[in-house]
């Protein structure tokens, strides 16, 4: 039995008939379309498909959809300003942080929350809070340098 | 399947529902997970109760700390008086999954689910907890140490709410900490834990607790290590004689992270460690919070 709800996704709200059962992770990607975040291990080990709700990480495949209602939704999508990237994505580029890309949204909505409580960490501060984001391809060392560059050019 | 879901708008209108069989899902950390696990299918009839902002908080209340039963695993980890009262279970709090489930996940939550490895239920045992258990047709209060019926099952009824967790304030000259083994630093559940908590009346332990997490059905205190730590000074000897009690109380089994072997004998390790760095902490002695990370490597 599908119940309405309306879902503020990046700033716009989305009316949607969601079942109960639905994830944020699937209304997100298949009822408002936004496929930026994925599905992983839809198991809450990989954080790929991690998204902020209401300025805080939320693992999206663990969530009802439904107990989003009325929050803020933020995907990787919200992350780009005025059509640009934002710092930690151009970083990502530039310090070889993205090859297959998979792992990319969740990583930076990780590195997102973790710059905004800890402006200027540490390299183990950076390892240990993205260790909840699994990556296949960089060996995170350009995940790493790419957000202590972030860190950096803010000091 | 979920045929109905409500969003409770208060304390009252949760029971309500609860009393007409619906359960209840705060950050949805384990309820989703577990349906898709195929653990326990999604109940039929759901209650959200993250809106209630009055089951949300830490505050002191005479000598007890009152712990709503919707603080997230952040909150805790990071609140000034359970850092410097209640540190083992700042230790506890500060390693639940990752950033993302301790921004979304719950004390309440993470209580009833109930998980042998679950990681605050030792410190709230040894620290003397007790949790309120709310339905229509009253309230009581259960101690922590009685609350876990065996993995994933408790004794409250299926009408019950935890709505608070009240931990007494502790004396002075207390140290308190929760150390677990973990073969990765977020998204990781005990593999083996342990939590100590000891005062001191001069330079002798006055009184003490240990428990052993993921070693048995439930989060276990282990009697036989409080008494080989009262009395003594807390030191090396005293540690490992407690240490070995805990392996013995141990009852743990072989799954794909750990042989039973293995785990028995990391207990004794893992055991030990909590309690040096707890008696540490009672003499004043910086351990940084969470201790698990820095007392890897710790011998």
């Amino acid at each position: 039995m599908k119940v309405p709800l309306t879902l503020t996704v990046n700033g716009v709200a989305y009316p949607l008939e969601v079942e109960p059962s639905t994830t944020l992770l699937r209304a997100v990607r298949e009822h408002v379309g936004l496929t930026g975040a994925k599905e992983g291990c839809d198991d809450s080990e990989c954080g790929v498909c991690m998204m902020l709700l209401d300025s805080r990480p939320v693992n999206a495949c663990s969530y009802l959809a439904l107990q989003a209602e009325g929050r803020a939704v933020t995907t990787v999508e919200g992350l780009a300003a005025d059509g640009g990237l934002s710092p930690l994505q151009q970083a990502f580029l530039e310090h070889g942080g993205v090859q297959c890309g998979f792992c990319t949204p969740g990583m930076l909505i990780s590195a997102t929350t973790l710059l905004a409580k800890h402006p200027n960490p540490t390299e183990e501060e950076v390892r240990i809070g993205l260790s909840g984001n699994l990556c296949r391809c960089t060996g995170y060392d350009g995940i790493v340098k790419a957000v202590l560059s972030v860190a950096a050019a803010g000091k | 399947m979920t045929q109905s879901y409500t969003a409770a708008e208060s304390v009252d209108g949760a029971l309500a529902a609860l009393g007409s069989g619906a359960r209840p899902v705060a950050g949805g950390t384990d309820l989703v997970v577990g349906a898709r696990q195929g653990k326990a299918p999604l109940p039929d009839s759901i209650v959200a109760i993250h809106r209630l902002a009055e089951l949300r908080g830490v505050d002191l209340d005479g000598d007890t700390i009152r712990v709503g039963a919707l603080t997230t695993h952040e909150e805790i980890a990071e609140h000034t008086l359970v850092l410097e009262r209640l540190t083992a279970l700042a230790d506890a709090a500060a390693i639940v999954g990752s950033h993302a489930t301790r921004a979304q996940g719950t004390l309440g939550g993470n209580l009833m689910n109930a998980s042998p490895a679950m990681e605050v239920g030792g410190p709230l045992m040894c620290l003397g907890a007790a949790v309120t258990l709310r339905s229509q047709a009253g309230e009581r209060s259960v101690a922590v140490a009685d609350l876990f019926a065996g993995p994933g099952k408790t004794t409250a009824t299926p009408g019950e709410l935890l709505t608070e967790v009240a931990v007494p304030l502790p004396h002075a000259v207390t140290g308190s900490c929760y150390a677990r083994l973990e073969y990765r630093q977020q998204m990781e559940i005990a593999v083996v834990g342990a939590t100590a908590v000891v005062r001191f009346v001069g330079n002798r332990i006055e009184a003490a607790k240990v428990a052993i997490t993921a070693l048995a059905p439930t989060v276990r205190l282990v009697p036989a290590a409080e008494a080989a730590l009262v009395g003594s000074d807390g030191g090396r000897a005293a540690a490992e004689l407690a240490a070995q009690a805990a392996a013995e109380a141990s009852e743990p089994i072989s799954d794909v992270r750990a042989s039973e072997a293995y785990r028995r004998a990391m207990a004794a390790v893992l055991t030990r460690r909590a309690i040096e760095a707890a008696v540490a902490r009672a003499h004043g002695v910086s351990v940084p919070v969470p201790a698990s990370r820095f007392l890897h490597g710790a011998g």
